[in-house]
């Protein structure tokens, strides 16, 4: 039990913050917690401290309207968050979309549809093009395009507002994950993925790749679900550094060779280069 | 693919046909999406909470968190869900569920995070200060059906007349002598827009099946005269006959034939 645990502990630790954070919204929408107000989109944080969601905001400025200044503060709150500590952590941490997408891809590991279906290639930055037209179309059509549309908004509002015909979105996501395309969503459209990606691009938490531990089992490529992000596993040690990825940890905890570790980010390139020569 | 085959297609053609494709995929995407986005966008029978900027521009504002739903004491606010045909996620109110109580603090407004509900719009100066008005918030405007109202009948209902909370400006009741009994007078009721906040209490209240008073947005509800009608009786209006340049008539599709041929239309000659 313990080691299922410690095999499990980021998974756990994911789990708990998603539903926490759920919680907490729920809870000020229907008993008036103070802790959380409002949804993923903007919220306060203990009634004091503005959060918002970045992408929004800028879909909004697309738009041509400028936002108010709690919104705006709400949105470099959370832009410099991930840019500094998170990187894609929003995606594993906090987006309710993400305990979809995770349930599709374990269904399709454990009953092996890889293997049975299909391929199809598509390729994963369809996000920055969603993300590029959701700005074109915003200016267009003088709304917020995205958030209209938006399963992750859908959801969580859903979950704290009422769902309404919002099953739909993430039946679709659940459907399109599971029978069409391997992470599909979060891996491949998912614009909002795509802009952490972007902003989390130089964060400071990584996971670190140690070549010598490495015994080219591929359990973390496995179990990726951005496995482009660890194209050096076995090749050589280093952080993986690709915004893409959404730090949940998974490949940390399957690895039984202990080849794999979040760490902070090392900036000096030279390091790198060091304990390549040196291994 | 085999060798031959491939080495006819070389790297250039190759991005220039994967450029094309993704742009085409953008398209299709693109426009679907853009239909979706501008069905749901028009949804012009609405009613915004208090202090909403103009819809065009309070649907690009609203970022769609729920603060002031979760702000409203009377859960008069709701957020729009995927299947109200509405612009999801945005808030709005059925007044004939739950009406606008009008609370003088205006608990909604403050928290809005991108200013979709300005605060300017329902405050007013006073000493120096900001503080809120809640009878400057002009959410939509009450309008009555004549023919299922049933004080038209000549039942005495006044209803929505107790019911208003700027009673006797927002709503009035207008005497008539009913010709029918001879003996008895209607007490009809008429809104004034320019008290009317459109908070819909009238139409909570309303004892009909179906309201016979409802809330409609402003822009659907009212008219507007043109600037060329001069009220006569009117000192300040008449001030703006000074400088004018002439005589100015309304233009309407119907006015630009001439009065014979709009007249004769539709008449067979023959």
């Amino acid at each position: 039990m313990n080691r299922f645990i410690y095999k499990h502990r980021f998974l756990i630790l994911r789990r708990l913050t998603q539903i926490s954070i759920l919680i907490l919204y729920i809870g000020a929408n229907i008993w008036g917690w103070k802790i959380l107000q409002g949804n993923l989109s903007s919220s306060n944080l203990l009634e004091t401290v503005p959060l918002a969601d970045p992408y929004a905001v800028m879909q909004i400025f697309a738009t041509g309207s400028i936002v108010a200044m709690d919104a705006l503060l709400g949105a470099v709150i959370i832009t410099l968050f991930y840019m500094v500590f998170g990187g894609r952590a929003f995606c594993s941490y906090v987006c309710p979309v993400n305990m979809v997408t995770d349930l599709a891809n374990w269904i399709r590991r454990k009953f092996e549809l890889d293997r049975v279906e299909k391929k199809w290639w598509a390729s994963r930055n369809i996000r920055y093009w969603v993300m590029g037209l959701s700005f074109i179309l915003s200016f267009a059509l003088g709304t917020a395009a995205f958030e209209l549309v938006s399963p992750v908004s859908m959801t969580h509002r859903g979950l704290v507002f009422g769902m309404g015909f919002g099953w739909a979105a993430i039946a679709t996501i659940f459907l399109f994950d599971l029978f069409v395309l391997k992470n599909g969503w979060c891996g491949h459209i998912c614009p909002l993925g795509g802009f952490y990606s972007l902003i989390g691009r130089f964060s400071l938490f990584r996971v670190r790749h140690n070549q010598p531990n490495c015994t080219l089992c591929m359990k973390c490529k496995d179990v990726c679900p951005e496995k482009e992000v660890l194209y050096m596993i076995g090749k050589k040690s280093m952080s993986v550094n690709m915004g893409e990825c959404t730090l949940c940890g998974r490949c940390v905890e399957v690895c039984d060779d202990d080849a794999l570790n979040f760490s902070i980010r090392d900036f000096v390139k030279k390091g790198e280069d060091y304990e390549v020569k040196q291994s | 693919m085999d060798e031959k085959k491939s080495s006819k297609v070389n790297d250039r053609r190759r991005f220039l046909i994967q450029m094309a494709q993704n742009v085409a995929i953008a398209g299709v995407g693109g426009l679907l999406w853009s239909a979706y986005v501008d069905e749901v966008k028009a949804a012009p029978l609405i009613l915004r909470p208090p202090g909403a900027k103009k819809e065009n521009e309070f649907i690009s504002l609203c970022i769609k968190c729920g603060l002031c739903v979760e702000a409203c004491p009377y859960d008069t606010l709701i957020l729009a869900k995927p299947g109200d045909n509405k612009p999801t996620g945005t808030p709005y109110f059925i007044p004939r569920d739950i009406p606008c109580y009008m609370c003088e603090d205006i608990p909604c407004v403050p928290p809005c995070p991108t200013g979709a509900l300005d605060s300017d719009s329902v405050s007013v100066v006073k000493d120096g200060q900001k503080v809120f008005d809640i009878m400057k918030m002009r959410m939509g405007v009450a309008i009555v059906d004549m023919k299922s109202c049933i004080a038209f009948w000549g039942i005495q209902c006044d209803a929505c007349y107790r019911a208003c909370p700027i009673l006797d400006k927002a709503i009035y009741l207008e005497y008539r002598k009913n010709e029918r009994t001879g003996k008895h007078a209607f007490l009809l009721p008429v809104v004034d827009p320019d008290y009317c906040t459109g908070c819909g209490l009238c139409e909570h209240a309303c004892v009909t099946k179906e309201p016979a008073i409802r809330v409609l947005p402003r822009e659907v509800a009212l008219g507007e005269v043109g600037k060329h009608y001069v009220k006569g009786w009117d000192k300040s209006d008449e001030k703006r006959l000074k400088g004018s340049k002439g005589i100015e008539t309304t233009v309407t599709e119907r006015s630009k034939k001439s009065a014979i041929e709009s007249l004769n239309e539709g008449i067979d000659f023959e």
